[in-house]
């Protein structure tokens, strides 16, 4: 892990460099936020862009997986990560490298959302910060880890882009990111307790809209926690440096095995938790009152 | 004799059906500059990558100075340096950039400055790895396997597909490699390059090392003999050429007739009458001493380039 620092940093440069890049971390998150908080805020109560906010730095924490994913198959294909496995670098300085990176990358655009929010939408509370960065850190950990196992899985950017929106459409409209849970029927309320992305979008929006305290959110930052570690020691187990190294079946299962804690832990939600009336009742709160539905005008 | 820098016995690597390397042993001593010589596909990229740790061998035993490449992890890692055949660098990071990465990961390290200097690459700086010209990229990737200041560099096919200019450049980087008393392993398609800057070559055909020694050496092989290349307008049987006088040994080759003779002249004289007298013509005779090449036939009946 001796050269993790020299890597992060040769690794920052060329993600600045990177038009992709910079559109997955600062455009598309931008967009979400103009898009949530200039159409939907004024059909909310107080705290209505606190909530939505939530929801847009959900997005942007969870965008780390594409880039990241991409980026490690472009290096495989290419033969760059041969180059650096010549070098005394080994695989866990490469993936934590790319995490570490990516993490103080996206910390400026969730400033930079909160600023907009703040002056432009006129945000009226800042919440719990110290909850926001929890969530953040674990978030950006756990889904730039999720990233690198698509990587691994996969072979060519094609097949990495492929998986990558089967699975960015899953966590974008079922965790609540997009569509509050409370408006999705009753089954697919019941699937999000099983999604990575519910914990980190219901996290955000407590801490955000209640200033719920760390431990009211310890049920997400403890998820998001065993998620990270769990999702970081498979990608070193599944790290590939050669292009015509083969994804074997044990592989395959290995990465299955990432969605192993959120599936105890959404049982476990499921039978005794508050995941999801936590989400419901944080959408409540900023319902306004007397006209629920339509918007006014 | 002191102990050899490299020392490799019997690689065996399969990949599925494809025997690729099937025993391939050789040592080299601290120093020297070696050569494995063979046409595309006879393994030479294997062993240079079994070598440089980048593969696992099915069987054989491989050490470098003293260490096992899968198993020596980072102290391996510190002392080799190589340039590999299908590689390259993240196309939006600058040359020198590149270097200072490189070398900030080894504790023995030569100055960055002084590489780009030495590799002609200070104007280029500044550049991307993907505005870099071909022989560029190549310089970079030798200065690369260079920061530390390796005790044994391995380049895999480092001039192929480079105009002749970069490739004169980077022989007079391998000579100076050889003074500065480096171990270099270096594998080749060409013959030139392995007569002009190897000390030692193994030829390596079909997995297996077929001949080994100074090129010297091998060509001695075909000692006090001489090559005659004749091209004819109509096909002749090999047969009647090698009965011609002074001929040890005769092969066809894509339509010309290779023989090798103890004495020329009355070689000349015996053919010009043979084809007089089957009404055959000669459209062009080629003398020369035997080269690498030919000792490369002689041992499979083809040629090393295709």
């Amino acid at each position: 892990m001796k050269y993790t620092w020299t890597l992060t940093k040769a690794r920052m440069l060329l993600a600045l460099r990177n038009r992709a890049f910079i559109f997955f971390s600062l455009v598309m998150p931008l967009s979400f936020l103009f898009v949530f908080l200039g159409i939907f805020a004024r059909w909310l109560a107080p705290g209505g862009v606190s909530f939505l906010l939530g929801a847009v730095l959900a997005l942007t924490v969870m965008g780390s997986f594409w880039g990241l994913s991409i980026q490690l198959v472009m290096f495989r294909e290419q033969g760059i990560l041969r180059r650096f496995r010549l070098a005394p670098v080994g695989a866990g300085a490469m993936l934590a490298s790319s995490i570490i990176s990516n993490y103080i990358l996206t910390l400026p655009t969730v400033v930079v959302e909160f600023a907009i929010a703040r002056w432009v939408f006129h945000l009226d509370r800042w919440g719990n910060l110290w909850g926001v960065w929890a969530l953040v850190t674990l978030g950006t950990v756990t889904f730039a880890a999720f990233g690198l196992i698509v990587a691994s899985v996969t072979n060519t950017t094609q097949e990495t882009q492929v998986i990558n929106n089967l699975i960015w459409s899953v966590f974008l409209f079922l965790s609540g990111a997009t569509f509050p849970l409370a408006i999705l029927p009753k089954s697919l309320q019941r699937l999000a307790d099983y999604l990575p992305p519910t914990y980190l979008v219901t996290g955000l929006q407590r801490v955000l809209v209640s200033a719920a305290t760390l431990w009211q959110v310890r049920a997400e930052l403890l998820a998001l926690a065993a998620g990270s570690v769990v999702a970081f020691l498979i990608s070193m187990q599944l790290f590939r440096w050669e292009p015509e190294e083969k994804v074997t079946r044990r592989a395959k299962v290995w990465a299955a095995a990432t969605l192993i804690p959120f599936l105890l832990l959404g049982v476990w939600e499921s039978a005794h938790g508050q995941l999801r009336s936590d989400s419901i009742r944080i959408y409540d709160a900023v319902q306004r009152r007397a006209m629920p539905a339509p918007p006014p005008r | 004799m002191s102990t050899p820098i490299i020392e490799v016995e019997n690689l065996v690597k399969r990949y599925g059906a494809v025997e690729a390397l099937r025993g391939v042993s050789f040592r080299v001593q601290e120093g020297e500059v070696f050569g494995l010589l063979g046409p595309n596909g006879a393994g030479k990229t294997s062993t240079v990558e079994i070598l440089e740790g980048l593969r696992v061998p099915d069987s054989g035993r491989v050490r470098i100075s003293g260490l096992d490449p899968q198993r020596s992890g980072d102290a391996f890692k510190q002392i080799i340096g190589a340039v590999l055949q299908s590689t390259a660098l993240p196309e939006k990071l600058r040359v020198s950039e590149a270097l200072a990465l490189f070398s900030s990961f080894y504790s023995r390290r030569r100055d960055p400055a002084e590489l780009l200097r030495r590799f002609g690459l200070e104007e280029k700086r500044n550049a991307f790895y993907g505005h870099l010209s071909g022989g560029q990229k190549q310089r970079l990737a030798l200065a690369l396997a260079l920061v530390n200041e390796p005790r044994v560099v391995f380049l895999d096919e480092p001039t192929a597909g480079l105009d002749p200019q970069v490739r004169r450049e980077i022989y007079d980087i391998i000579e100076e490699l050889r003074q500065g008393k480096k171990t270099v392993l270096l594998t080749t398609h060409y013959i030139e390059e392995a007569e002009r800057l190897c000390d030692r070559v193994a030829i390596i055909d079909y997995g297996q090392v077929i001949a080994l020694g100074s090129p010297r050496e091998l060509k001695e092989r075909s000692a006090g003999r001489t090559r005659i290349e004749v091209r004819l307008a109509r096909p002749e049987t090999d047969g009647a050429l090698r009965q011609l006088d002074g001929v040890v040994d005769c092969r066809v080759l894509e339509g010309s007739y290779v023989l090798h003779s103890t004495r020329v002249p009355q070689t000349i004289v015996a053919l010009v009458k043979h084809l007089e007298a089957q009404g055959n013509e000669l459209a062009s005779l080629e003398i020369s001493t035997p080269s690498l090449e030919d000792v490369f036939l002689e041992l499979t009946g083809r040629r090393l380039r295709d």
